[in-house]
């Protein structure tokens, strides 16, 4: 997520709001199913802001015959409220474990919303690093993004953690979690939905909403060739529409990424610098994102710093 | 305490903000802090404008507060009747404001520095240059970044780690020509953590662990001795130019505040550059 981006635009939109938004704003919050079991709340393809309360990125959770997983929570405890009602309105079966893709705000904020029911909570082995070194900012920026103080407690550290894979039983519905190595963060978890071949790829996969880079970008196109074979009749993004058509989806943003290692290798090849690859690199693929101008030169800024030790 | 002190330097954010954004422009080049630099560093010397001798580039809002690129060139007349020998880099709203200083020997050629910085806050950025016969000149830029001092350490600390004290020198061209400037880039494995960046799971703040001084010396003879702080990003990048009269090596050493030491240089053949032996 684009942190500083968020305080420079957010922090004056909601000191020109002042007005704290309510749940019943939220109440446009709908889940679909997409397949039998698999619901998903579709964010909105916006940077995080007092208007949409960090509404912006897919969420949801799967049944199975015992219990549930929620994977990903949203922007804020609201959302991570409204996504718990959308829950307990679709089934009576208690949430056995609360899976977060990655160390994102907008994936984790509403965390503390399932917690006290015996939800086991799941992430990347490194989630705890990452999102503690980072949590401070988070609180301090959102708090003054949203107009009220979010609590110390909105961060939920895991009970358990992946390192390479790990299988969980809903009853009669296995999920598959994978680690993956540094791509889209350093903490990104795939879930993999035996009964339907449902891929849920958190922000290893956006479609519409354009890639942000906060890892590796080398890492994050060598993550797709592994992922392309996975063999899933669709994938749910974490960002994007609910549902996509795998690993067709991939395409895109495969091309996007590869277009912007192979503009910043051209400019450090004649000793360029990073503020003429800033300037230069990717224009072209400008048309074919939503968000391109907040997250495009920052892209190119990471993957210079990246590409340079090449 | 340090969340009060975060909060109130984020307060400040907004307002000097909301300052710019109505006024377009810069806020008055002579802030409180820099008032108080300015009788710290240099007294009551004056400081003229850095027009026709020194310039300062920098991004009016940097997509990424950690890793903030800027230029500053050397401005003079190439007829080597003056030149620059000493630079400062003031970021005035770092924690550290004094950033880096940049002593040029006349091997140096010109004093152009690029290089990118964390920038914790909306601030002023000031080049100050010392030409030879004493004088001093600003050029100064507005720059809208934040959070780049207590930003996370890495997007990768396992991989920060195992690379530290990697070290790249590269020249701008494949061929090199005696007596002719040559640019040059020196890049560095090196976290440059601040030792404001606090893990709240662990409590723990990762300690600071920084270059201060990098030493630039060709044929034996100094050409540029850095001395700096956390005000660097990660992995430092220095780019700068120097002038080989005749064949040699270009060396250089590298100490962080904890006494490690880094050492790596390049050999200048006429025509020729060879890559760098760390």
């Amino acid at each position: 997520m684009n942190v500083s981006k968020l305080l420079s635009w957010s922090v004056l939109a909601a000191l020109i709001l002042m007005s704290p938004v309510t749940v019943a704003e939220l109440r446009a919050f709908e889940v679909s199913e997409i397949t039998p079991g698999v619901f998903v709340h579709q964010g909105r393809i916006e940077p995080m802001s007092a208007g949409n309360l960090g509404d912006i990125a897919n969420i949801g959770f799967i049944v199975g015959e015992r219990c549930v997983a929620v994977i990903d929570t949203g922007g804020s405890p609201r959302v991570g409220i409204a996504l718990r009602s959308a829950v307990e309105a679709r089934t009576n079966k208690p949430i056995c474990y609360v899976i977060n893709t990655h160390a994102h705000p907008d994936h984790v904020l509403g965390n503390n919303a399932f917690t006290g029911q015996d939800a086991t909570f799941i992430t990347h082995e490194d989630y705890a690093q990452a999102l503690g070194a980072r949590m401070q900012i988070y609180l301090e920026r959102f708090s003054a993004l949203y107009g009220q103080p979010l609590s110390a407690d909105v961060i939920v550290p895991p009970d358990r953690t992946v390192a390479t894979t790990v299988s969980i039983n809903l009853g009669n519905r296995v999920l598959k979690l994978t680690a993956l190595p540094t791509g889209h963060t350093n903490t990104d978890l795939i879930v993999y939905d035996v009964r339907s071949a449902t891929l849920w790829t958190g922000d290893t996969l956006f479609v519409h909403h354009i890639p942000v880079l906060d890892g590796s970008i080398n890492g994050w196109l060598a993550i797709m060739q592994r992922l392309r074979y996975i063999q899933a009749r669709r994938a749910v993004p974490g960002h994007g529409p609910a549902t996509v058509a795998w690993p067709r989806a991939l395409k895109a943003q495969r091309g996007y990424l590869n277009t912007v290692a192979e503009g910043v290798r051209a400019v450090i090849d004649r000793s360029g610098t990073i503020e003429q690859a800033i300037d230069t690199v990717g224009y072209q693929t400008c048309n074919q994102w939503l968000l391109f101008d907040e997250y495009h030169r920052r892209n190119v800024t990471a993957a210079f710093v990246e590409l340079e030790w090449e | 305490m340090k969340r009060h002190i975060a909060c109130l330097a984020l307060l400040s954010v907004i307002s000097t903000g909301l300052l710019a954004g109505i006024a377009h422009a810069a806020p008055s080049a002579e802030s409180d802090v820099w008032a108080s630099l300015k009788q710290t560093h240099f007294g009551d010397r004056p400081i003229a404008r850095g027009a026709g001798v020194i310039g300062l580039e920098a991004p009016v809002r940097a997509e990424d507060a950690a890793i903030v690129p800027i230029t500053i060139k050397d401005l003079l007349p190439a007829d080597g009747k003056r030149r620059i020998d000493k630079l400062w880099l003031v970021i005035d709203n770092n924690p550290v404001p004094m950033s880096a200083t940049f002593d040029f020997s006349p091997l140096a050629g010109r004093a152009d520095i690029a290089t990118r910085v964390r920038v914790d806050a909306y601030t002023t950025m000031r080049a100050i240059a010392r030409n030879n016969d004493g004088k001093l000149y600003m050029a100064s830029r507005y720059v809208k970044a934040s959070g780049g001092c207590s930003a996370p350490a890495s997007k990768d600390p396992d991989a920060a780690q195992a690379n530290l004290g990697e070290m790249r020198l590269k020249t701008r061209e494949q061929t090199a020509s005696l007596g002719e400037i040559q640019d040059v880039q020196l890049m560095l494995r090196h976290p440059n953590h601040t030792g404001l960046q606090m893990n709240q799971l662990t409590r723990l703040y990762v300690p600071a662990h920084f270059v201060r001084k990098i030493s630039i010396d060709y044929a034996g003879e100094p050409v540029l001795n850095v001395d700096t702080t956390f005000s660097l990003s990660e992995d430092p990048s220095l780019r700068f130019s120097f002038k080989p009269r005749a064949p040699g090596e270009l060396s250089v050493r590298v100490v962080d505040n904890r006494q490690m030491r880094f050492a790596g240089s390049l050999r200048i053949e006429p025509m020729t550059a060879q890559a760098a032996t760390p």
